[in-house]
């Protein structure tokens, strides 16, 4: 055999290996898709953090920043395990070291950003560490039951959840303003007063939300049922419910509405149900519902948005007087 | 017979190997230069511009296209029951297809599909499921060298397909998800590199991109988007440590510039997110454009879209090749409209700053340009406890979907929208760690389609949606078209001036539309949710009668 036809040889034969190596997998006949909404990973992620404030200085059942109840409630974690694990974590002299949250200190590592931690899922990768002689600390060994090692397993997952995932997360106390300047702008430079009234519509609202609620509340005008989401763009929900309903639609000062002019001068107003280049759809004041094509200038609309004196105030509010505005508002129980 | 002969017998045995894998599919010319009848890169070709020089389709007959065909996917099921996952369900398609011989290629997280473009008919489907905590779902889609796929999946394992048949050829693991990384980018073939990054910001990890071996998938080289100590940028860390956990991940596509032989691309934020204090400096290179040699993956240069971002303002948008002409001198540009809210253009062959400047209406975090030309922040508009109001959101002024440039027009197009958010600081432990904050974002505002002067960043020509919008994916033609998605609707513009010219409802929001020849006829393929759109001009009476005489 030549060198050249071994070479076609052995390209043949690896060819053949080649097709021989390919571990295919056979495609997947298509399946019904699942119900869930998709998601992209960048939409601003609304949190559904807790929104109950914490009493300032304190920090909720000894679980400082990072887990929060939430986490624990969410974790799947036992709860139970997770308060002995804790417990456990304390006395067996873990959090000298490695800190009330396992975050670490200048002398221990951070196990909530350990591999080892972050992989492990029923403690069978914390639980042989906890077992065997502390690898730095002078080879001591924890003096620890199974059971114990099991909780702080638990303990440290909840630890790593509670750090990643945000929706967990708990405002501290966000409450850092003057009342009285907060007071002065309610009723001088931010005109709120033009619109709003202590005594009326805004009455008691202090006692109604926790303070990071108020905040959003008040900066936006609190468009729609999502906290304050939709500001000039909550057209699509203005008015809930389905289209087959045709009660008249509920106006709150907050609804946006909006005027339709036909070219033979027919009127409508009512509550937008969709509203892009090319057609405006929504439903009239007695509840019944309209659409029309938008083809060049007819029909004409006009939106109405009650909140946009919010809009452009937040183009120039400074965070003092949100702050203070935000503290002002706490006031009122 | 000596070893070194059998090696050698076996290095010439594996030659034919390569030729015969890639003289079917992808080729390097076919990379280097499209034919009009491929999309054989995410962005249809290295620039990233999304600009197709076909007008088959152009502003004077766009009034006739109409709706060729279309075809519904479904996916795998995923019974991920991990506790806290979010969002994960029903394919959308989100990034963009690839068109080799005919046949798109396309992703949905942990789904992949080849479809015939003239039918579209599914030729077959593979599903994975993946495991861990992230629940991003916007896989950008695919690469393809010769007749091979790539894609990586939500919890990083890198795929190679056969793409005839979709049987997997292998399946390497790329990092640890449980570390909560996670991947959407779509790989990017460089000759014999499979270009790849990971994301993932919730727990402080190391953002990297990767070169990998298309035949094996062996790791070439890895560069890790924060430094170590020793490498220049530490000193924009308060220690190695903080760097090393410092987050900066490689989620999005970049552009490659073959005569430079530089590929470019924008980190990812830093970590801890929104929290500063364990962080001091600039925070090199995260929020940044980057380019770096694609061989070595040695960095060339850097540019900061944002120095010490506090704002999960991720510089993980589009890096656009621009040639363009700049006070009269032609210059090699690169050009990003970054989630900060700022549109950048740079000289790059060496990442100087060439524009800089807002393109949106409000932005109030800058306190005007350094010494390099990046954005100076301002330390007030940090997440405080009190919670900071900034302009834009991490929603951002854009975000991944691509904008296009048109060489035609000389205009940047960028789908943005006007948002403003209150940042907390939660955590103020001297070590923050993930997100260590809340972002507020209390309303979203007005939309548009902005046309911008590369040379200058001012906005040629603006619409503004009637109800809002945000960062949507674009394609420019050479007959004077941009097509983009808003609300449900595909839309045409006149690419000069703005003006609407053609609309299709769809079923849902759509992705990036993509254009190729094919049989003579120009395409216009639009995927929404989980359906393919596929656009073509009504022939007239004889020519349809031509085509219906051809034989299929």
């Amino acid at each position: 055999m030549t060198k050249l036809e071994l070479a076609t040889f052995l390209s043949i034969a690896a060819l053949a290996i080649g097709a021989l190596a390919l571990h295919a997998q056979t495609p997947v006949a298509p399946q019904t898709p699942p119900e869930a909404q998709s998601q992209t990973h960048s939409a601003a992620q609304s949190p559904t953090a807790e929104q109950t404030q914490n009493p300032p200085g304190t920090s909720g059942a000894n679980i400082t920043i990072g887990a929060t109840p939430a986490a624990v409630r969410q974790s799947g974690e036992d709860p139970a395990a997770v308060a002995r694990g804790q417990e456990a974590y304390a006395s067996a002299g873990c959090i000298s070291c490695h800190g009330a949250t396992a975050k670490g200190t200048d002398t221990a590592t951070d196990l909530v950003r350990s591999p080892l931690v972050e992989d492990d899922t029923k403690g069978e990768l914390i639980g042989p560490v906890l077992s065997q002689p502390h690898p730095k600390n002078s080879g001591t060994k924890p003096n620890l039951t199974d059971q114990q090692i099991s909780d702080i397993a638990a303990w440290l997952r909840v630890q790593v959840y509670g750090a990643a995932m945000r929706d967990t997360y708990q405002y501290l106390n966000i409450v850092v303003g003057d009342p009285q300047k907060g007071e002065a702008f309610f009723n001088g430079a931010g005109k709120c007063n033009t619109c709003h009234s202590v005594t009326g519509d805004l009455a008691g609202i202090g006692s109604k939300y926790a303070p990071p609620q108020l905040q959003g509340l008040w900066i936006s005008g609190g468009a729609n049922a999502r906290f304050g989401r939709g500001l000039g763009r909550g057209l699509l929900t203005a008015n809930g419910g389905l289209l087959a309903d045709t009660s008249p639609p509920e106006i709150t000062p907050s609804t946006i509405t909006i005027t339709v002019t036909l070219e033979d001068g027919q009127k409508f107003t009512g509550v937008p149900v969709s509203y892009d280049d090319f057609h405006v759809a929504f439903r009239d004041m007695s509840g019944a519902y309209h659409s029309f094509d938008r083809r060049g200038e007819w029909p004409k609309v006009e939106v109405h948005n009650p909140l946009q004196p919010h809009w452009d105030l937040l183009k120039h509010l400074t965070d003092d007087e949100m702050h203070n505005v935000t503290a002002y508002l706490v006031t009122l129980k | 017979m000596k070893t070194r002969h059998i090696a050698l017998a076996l290095f010439i045995a594996l030659i034919p190997l390569t030729i015969l894998a890639q003289s079917a599919g992808v080729t390097e010319s076919m990379l280097l230069n499209p034919p009009p009848d491929s999309w054989p890169t995410h962005h249809g070709d290295y620039s990233a511009r999304r600009f197709s020089k076909l007008k088959v389709i152009n502003d004077t007959n766009v009034q006739n296209l109409s709706l060729d065909w279309e075809s519904r996917v479904t996916g795998g099921t995923p019974a991920n029951t991990t506790p806290g996952r979010r969002g994960a369900g029903n394919v959308r398609v989100a990034g963009s297809p690839l068109l080799v011989n005919g046949m798109l290629y396309f992703t949905a997280n942990d789904n992949a599909w080849a479809m015939d473009a003239r039918t579209g008919r599914i030729m077959w489907h593979w599903y994975r499921e993946s495991t861990g905590p992230e629940p991003v779902t916007a896989n950008k889609g695919m690469g393809m060298y010769g007749d091979w796929i790539y894609f990586i999946t939500r919890d990083n394992n890198l795929v190679c397909l056969d793409a005839a048949t979709g049987a997997q050829r292998w399946i390497q693991p790329v990092a640890d998800p449980k570390q909560y990384y996670f991947s959407t980018m779509a790989p990017i073939v460089i000759k014999n590199h499979v270009i790849i990054g990971t994301g993932g910001d919730s727990l402080d990890l190391s953002g990297f991109l990767q070169a990998r071996d298309p035949e094996t998938g062996e790791i070439q080289w890895t560069h890790y988007n924060t430094p170590r100590e020793g490498e220049p940028g530490i000193e924009t860390w308060p220690n190695e440590y903080a760097a090393a956990h410092g987050g900066g991940g490689a989620w999005v596509q970049g552009a490659y510039d073959p005569e430079l032989n530089l590929y470019y691309y924008g980190t990812a934020n830093p970590n801890p997110v929104y929290a500063p204090q364990s962080r001091a400096g600039a925070d090199l290179y995260t929020s940044s454009i980057i380019a770096i040699n694609p061989d070595t993956g040695k960095m060339a240069w850097y540019y900061q879209a944002s120095p010490h971002d506090t704002h999960d303002w991720d510089a993980a948008c589009d890096t656009v090749l621009i040639d363009g002409t700049i006070n009269g001198k032609p210059r090699k540009l690169l050009a990003q409209a970054s989630r900060n809210g700022f549109f950048f253009v740079l000289d790059r062959t060496n990442g100087k700053k060439v524009v800089a400047v807002p393109f949106v209406d409000t932005q109030n975090w800058t306190k005007g340009l350094d010494t390099r030309g990046q954005p100076i922040p301002d330390p007030a508009k940090e997440p405080s406890l009190g919670g900071s109001l900034a302009w834009p959101n991490a929603g951002s002024a854009t975000n991944w979907p691509p904008p296009s440039f048109s060489p035609q027009t000389g205009l940047f197009y960028v789908g943005t929208g006007e948002g403003y958010a209150v940042f907390y600081l939660t955590d103020t432990d001297e070590h923050p760690e993930g997100y260590a904050g809340i972002e507020s974002a209390l309303g979203e505002g007005p939309g548009s389609i902005k046309a911008l002067d590369y040379r200058t960043g001012k906005v040629v020509w603006r619409h503004d949606w009637p109800d809002g919008g945000s960062a949507i994916g674009l394609l420019s033609t050479a007959g004077n078209l941009l097509f983009c998605g808003n609300a449900n609707n595909l839309v045409a513009f006149n690419a000069r001036n703005g003006k609407i010219l053609w609309h299709a409802g769809l079923l849902a929001g759509p992705n990036a539309p993509m254009t190729f020849m094919l049989d003579g006829r120009q395409h216009i393929l639009v995927f929404a949710g989980d359906t393919a759109y596929n656009f073509v001009l009504n022939v007239s009476a004889p020519a349809k009668a031509k085509a219906a005489a051809k034989p299929h």
